[in-house]
């Protein structure tokens, strides 16, 4: 595990990492907070936050030289953010994975959903395959795809809608989001949100792997209120991933002509409510 | 003449105390708090800031006590109209009912249970300190017009006057759905923003992409307004300006973020969620007021155990 803080790395070291929730045990791992300080490894998982992304990956210029690096960020690009500091073989992937952090030794495993794998640069569908059977055979769920960017969009959009709204609204990801019954249900903004994102998609030449709009309505139906992350963003007064989510949405909509008021609506409400952190 | 107060907060106070300052008027005030309605009673209602004023009026929270009036002024928030004017009507069978409350929708509300309907738009604001004692924040003009022919204008007049004498310049017009509409939009396109981002007024406004944003909303009202031949009395997007300058209203928090904060409903059903229904009735597509109506109604359900 290579981290940013020295005492992080240590702490690794010295207790393991334990995961709780829908886990529970303590994994021993090689941590460190220098990329030479790790042996070397054949796959580099960057699971940092899509706004720490390029500093992350500038650090790994010239380590890893045998490693595929395979990106989990939210949001569009990630993969041309790091391979511009390396030329490693680039796996693709978005994961629906969420756990909440409790300590630099602890997390808790929340949402056990799959991690989706495409290959992107230098790599091939089997190289995908192998990676998700590796995951799968540690205990978690994953896919892969032949090609990512269907459902690399049908996550982008679906994300896009559910965290700014449940940022905006201090709503957990519940059965608001999926209420139409009457003028001014959330439902139907949801809905919207999603039919603009689609309209973007389709002018991106991009056909989706699931409708997101289905996928919000299964969600809402499991019954478990999951807090999205920006909502966990803004209540701890945290910079949000509002730009690689919504942003890449909304650029991808300017890139291809085709308007986006609602998701640009949301974007410059969730950057204003940044704004007035200060 | 005699005029009663319906729901006597900070706007309805500043009517009642001034109003009570007039020989010829006798003024009562209905209101359900029992605290601020016995504080009245007891000491007067007082005034502070941008006037100092004791009147002296009859309260109660008992809307059987009142007697006929010529007049009534509602001044409830929007979403308690309904169930004050069903109480009091009684009072109102020959007389004329003003609304000064905000939004969209309350002449309907007020039409259904009394004949004579008088539509009214107010600025100036305040807040209660105090049971009985209000704060008068900022002074400004009133417009009230008949909402329909049931309304004979000479009455409008004649409540206008009385206002105007009483040290609320208030102005009689024949159609005063430019002043109310002016007043929505205004209110639609910025409180809301105040209310989901935390931001003060000249803070919203000082960021191009709010603020572009906060356009596109006044685009929507205006079109809704157009569409039902209406002229607004001025540009709301000047009003915004203005606001938005340091002397006069920059650090304001708008009553939305104020309710939000304090975790009270808003008014969003009446004002986003007005401007989405009249939308509606003329064919006029209303987008963005739509979701933020969705967003502020989402800020509410949030509070909920």
């Amino acid at each position: 595990m290579l981290t940013r803080r020295e005492d992080h790395a240590r702490a690794l070291n010295e207790q393991g990492l334990r995961v709780t929730g829908r886990a529970d045990f303590t994994a021993s791992v090689t941590a460190s907070a220098d990329p030479s300080g790790l042996p070397e490894p054949e796959l580099v998982v960057v699971a940092c936050k899509g706004s720490d992304l390029d500093a992350l990956t500038e650090r790994l210029a010239g380590h890893f030289a045998e490693a595929t690096l395979m990106t989990v960020q939210n949001g569009l690009g990630a993969e041309e953010v790091a391979g511009a500091h390396g030329a490693w073989p680039l796996l693709s992937a978005v994961t629906f994975m969420s756990g909440t952090r409790h300590g630099d030794t602890q997390v808790e495993y929340v949402l056990d959903t799959e991690t989706w794998i495409g290959p992107y640069r230098g790599t091939t569908p089997a190289d995908a395959h192998a990676v998700a059977d590796l995951i799968v055979s540690s205990g978690l769920k994953a896919a892969a795809f032949d090609d990512l960017r269907p459902a690399q969009w049908s996550k982008l959009i679906f994300n896009a809608t559910v965290n700014a709204v449940a940022a905006l609204t201090g709503l957990a990801h519940d059965f608001h989001f999926a209420e139409v019954e009457r003028a001014g249900d959330l439902g139907l903004l949801v809905r919207g949100l999603m039919e603009e994102g689609k309209t973007v998609a389709a002018a991106a030449g991009v056909e989706l792997w699931e409708d997101p709009w289905e996928m919000n309505v299964l969600a809402t139906q499991r019954g478990h209120r999951h807090s999205p992350s920006m909502l966990e963003d803004v209540k701890a007064h945290r910079p949000t991933e509002i730009e690689s989510i919504t942003g890449s949405l909304v650029r991808e909509a300017a890139k291809h002509g085709v308007p986006a008021p609602l998701h640009t609506a949301l974007y410059a409400l969730v950057k204003a409510k940044e704004a007035s952190y200060s | 003449m005699r005029i009663c107060i319906v729901g006597c907060g900070a706007v309805g106070s500043l009517f009642a105390a001034n109003l009570a300052q007039l020989d010829d008027v006798e003024v009562w005030a209905y209101d359900t708090s029992r605290e601020h309605v016995d504080a009245i009673n007891a000491n007067g209602l007082r005034l502070s800031g941008a006037g100092e004023v004791v009147g002296r009026l009859r309260a109660t929270t008992d809307a059987e006590a009142l007697p006929p009036c010529d007049f009534g002024i509602v001044a409830t928030k929007a979403m308690h109209t309904e169930s004050a004017i069903g109480a009091t009507a009684h009072a109102f069978a020959g007389g004329c009912v003003a609304t000064v409350q905000n939004g969209l929708g309350n002449e309907e509300a007020l039409a259904a249970h009394v004949e004579r309907v008088i539509r009214g738009t107010t600025f100036p604001a305040g807040k209660i300190l105090e049971p009985g004692h209000v704060q008068w924040d900022v002074k400004g003009d009133t417009t009230m017009g008949p909402y329909s022919d049931a309304a004979p204008f000479a009455e409008v007049e004649r409540l206008a006057a009385a206002c105007t004498r009483g040290g609320m310049p208030t102005h009689a017009v024949q159609d005063a759905r430019g002043p109310q509409w002016r007043k929505v939009i205004f209110n639609a396109s910025t409180n809301p923003i105040g209310a989901l981002t935390g931001l003060t007024h000249g803070r919203v406004c000082e960021r191009p992409t709010s603020v572009r944003y906060v356009s596109r909303l006044v685009d929507e009202g205006k079109a809704v307004a157009a569409a039902q031949g209406i002229v607004l009395d001025a540009d709301p997007e000047e009003l915004i300006d203005h606001a938005a300058k340091p002397e006069v209203a920059y650090g304001h928090k708008a009553s939305m973020l104020q309710d939000v904060e304090a975790r009270r409903t808003t008014e969003v059903d009446y004002l986003n969620g007005g401007i989405v229904r009249f939308g509606r009735e003329h064919g006029v597509p209303t987008p963005l007021n739509e979701a933020i109506w969705a967003l502020v109604k989402g800020v509410e359900e949030s509070w909920q155990p």
